[in-house]
């Protein structure tokens, strides 16, 4: 996803003299090409995150489009006020490029992880919620938060993830995107959860549940017509995300659903668990720690419609 | 000197519309405001390249009150330059208003941002800077900022970011008034000295009187200075500045002044 955001970055700059790119000291190599074509236009705004956050205000202020990017705890929890009043408050269209969302860096430990951040972001009046599926959708959810007048964040992974998207879908920004048709379950992925929602919807049809696949990219605003299809038409709906079961894509649908009626699924949230992962271990152990892999998430579904 | 504006004179009726709305409002922070007042009349009848008729022109000389609890006093010199009506000082801090006790945004020509939490303005014009040389404008970009807003963290980072681009169309005054909310700024934290702060950092930073509009005038007139670094003007002040029983009185960090002592004051000033 990194490589797709540092390809697209700089094809937008190039077409758009108003975009510049802000990094907090990460991407090393990653935007030579970027530098090259539009020297004047990136700056290196070294490990000071929230002055970072101030200055692409003060640019958007002044009539550019500025882009942030820089690894997601620390272009959120750090600037949460900066992105609050700086941006928020003064609605002006910066994005802000979170990267080794989730537990992409679980490695790194808990101070890398961000399992909570779309939470917090989702609170700020006005800003859009990003979390794109793979490097198809990180160019379409660029591509889209440059059309928008409004304040984005987009939270994305890191580099080799597998790319889904055969052809490049449509991308809006709250508009979900199906991804495989099936009649039992709705499965609503949010980021780089979407192969492992197509595994389980394969272990699922193993055992005769047909299962329907949907990258749900952006958690703020939700799409609402999606989600009422889902819980008026399926058993069950599942929300899949490297994020708290509090505050992302499955706490921001459990707050939908408590205000529409009728539904006829019942709603399971996998995400991570409300604790800081304290066990050295890399994505895929952090996942099985979560009950995040493709096995143990048809298992809790199998085990709730038996 | 018969056309001149009397800036001094200025000042004084500015000093008492403050404390007038202070009073009518019921706001606090009036120290804060009279200690700025003489820094923003430099700027506003001196230095800013600006024009009330067209506030948002793109080329505009940027001056931002970072100190947004001091933003009656912005309000009172942009309605004194023509900006918006003076009968809108009349409503200051009234429901529905567009002035508040610490602006919003856009909630009046002239006011560049919505301050109010402390170390948001330098960052956002160390932007406004870099957008100017991006779009090849030529305009400037003056922040006014607190002592105890130095406090803030993200200020030194602006202030390490801002000559690391060589932003020489940027200025920062610090009202150094001596005082933050609850105590003496110099013994809250380690601030002194800091002229040599702003100066190691990499700023040509002056040391002058906050209240001598001359100074503040050529210093902030001669932005940018050639050097190629931005300029940090410490401007010592006196918090409460231009009423006896104010001055250097950290009370009026809070206290509201009653009819009497806005009486006191005016005679004080030497106003009728």
């Amino acid at each position: 996803m990194r490589n797709a955001f540092a390809k697209q970055i700089t094809e937008l700059a190039q077409a758009d003299e108003r975009v510049v790119l802000l990094s907090g000291d990460i991407g090393n190599r990653l935007f030579d090409d970027l530098k090259d074509k539009c020297p004047d236009r990136f700056f290196n705004c070294g490990v000071a995150e929230a002055n970072m956050i101030g200055v692409a205000a003060g640019m958007a202020l002044s009539g550019l489009r500025p882009v942030c990017y820089t690894i997601t705890p620390f272009i959120t929890y750090r600037c949460m006020e900066q992105i609050r009043i700086d941006v928020c408050y003064h609605h002006q269209p910066v994005i802000i490029v979170g990267t080794g969302s989730g537990l992409s860096y679980a490695s790194l430990g808990a101070t890398h992880h961000s399992c909570e951040e779309m939470g917090m972001l989702r609170l700020l009046p006005g800003l859009a919620v990003i979390a794109p599926a793979d490097a198809i959708e990180v160019r379409g959810a660029l591509k889209a938060a440059l059309k928008s007048p409004h304040p984005v964040f987009i939270r994305i992974g890191k580099k080799g993830e597998p790319v889904i998207h055969k052809t490049e879908p449509n991308f809006e920004i709250g508009k979900a995107i199906p991804v495989r048709d099936g009649k039992d379950v709705c499965l609503l992925s949010a980021g780089n959860m979407l192969p492992a929602a197509l595994e389980t919807a394969d272990l699922l049809a193993a055992q005769n549940i047909s299962a329907k696949v949907v990258s749900f990219h952006t958690i703020k605003p939700l799409d609402e017509a999606t989600l009422a299809d889902a819980f008026k038409n399926f058993k069950l709906v599942v929300t899949m995300e490297e994020h708290s079961i509090l505050g992302g894509l499955g706490g921001s649908v459990a707050e939908w659903l408590s205000a529409f009626a009728p539904a006829k699924a019942r709603l399971i949230r996998c995400g991570t668990a409300d604790e800081f992962l304290h066990e050295t271990c890399e994505q895929e152990e952090a996942r099985e720690h979560f009950g995040l892999t493709a096995a143990a998430m048809a298992a809790r579904i199998r085990a709730v419609l038996a | 000197m018969s056309d001149a504006p009397n800036l001094d004179l200025i000042a004084r009726q500015l000093r008492l519309r403050l404390i007038q709305m202070s009073h009518a409002a019921g706001t606090p922070h009036l120290g804060s405001a009279l200690s700025c007042v003489d820094i923003l009349v430099a700027a506003y009848w001196n230095v800013l390249k600006i024009d009330a008729a067209k506030p948002a022109d793109v080329c505009r000389d940027r001056f931002i009150l970072s100190k947004g609890h001091a933003a009656s006093a912005l309000y009172a010199v942009l309605a004194e330059r023509g900006f918006f009506p003076k009968a809108w000082l009349d409503n200051f801090g009234k429901h529905r208003a567009p002035l508040a006790e610490q602006p919003a945004p856009n909630c009046a020509p002239g006011v560049e941002l919505a301050t109010g939490s402390l170390g948001h303005g330098l960052p956002v014009g160390v932007g406004m800077a870099m957008a100017a040389r991006i779009q090849k404008r030529d305009y400037r970009v003056f922040v006014c900022m607190s002592d105890g807003e130095c406090n803030e963290g993200t200020v030194w980072e602006a202030a390490m970011f801002a000559p690391g681009q060589r932003l020489e169309k940027l200025c920062v005054i610090v009202d150094y008034n001596k005082w933050q909310a609850t105590g003496r700024s110099n013994e809250v934290m380690a601030l002194a000295s800091l002229r040599d702060k702003w100066a190691a950092f990499g700023w040509n930073a002056h040391d002058v009187d906050g209240h001598d509009i001359a100074t503040l005038t050529r210093l902030m007139k001669n932005v940018p200075d050639g050097s190629g670094k931005p300029v940090a003007i410490i401007a010592n002040t006196i918090k409460g500045k231009g009423v006896s029983f104010m001055q250097d009185d950290n009370n009026w960090h809070y206290r509201i002044p009653k009819t009497e002592e806005v009486e006191a004051a005016r005679k004080e000033l030497g106003l009728a």
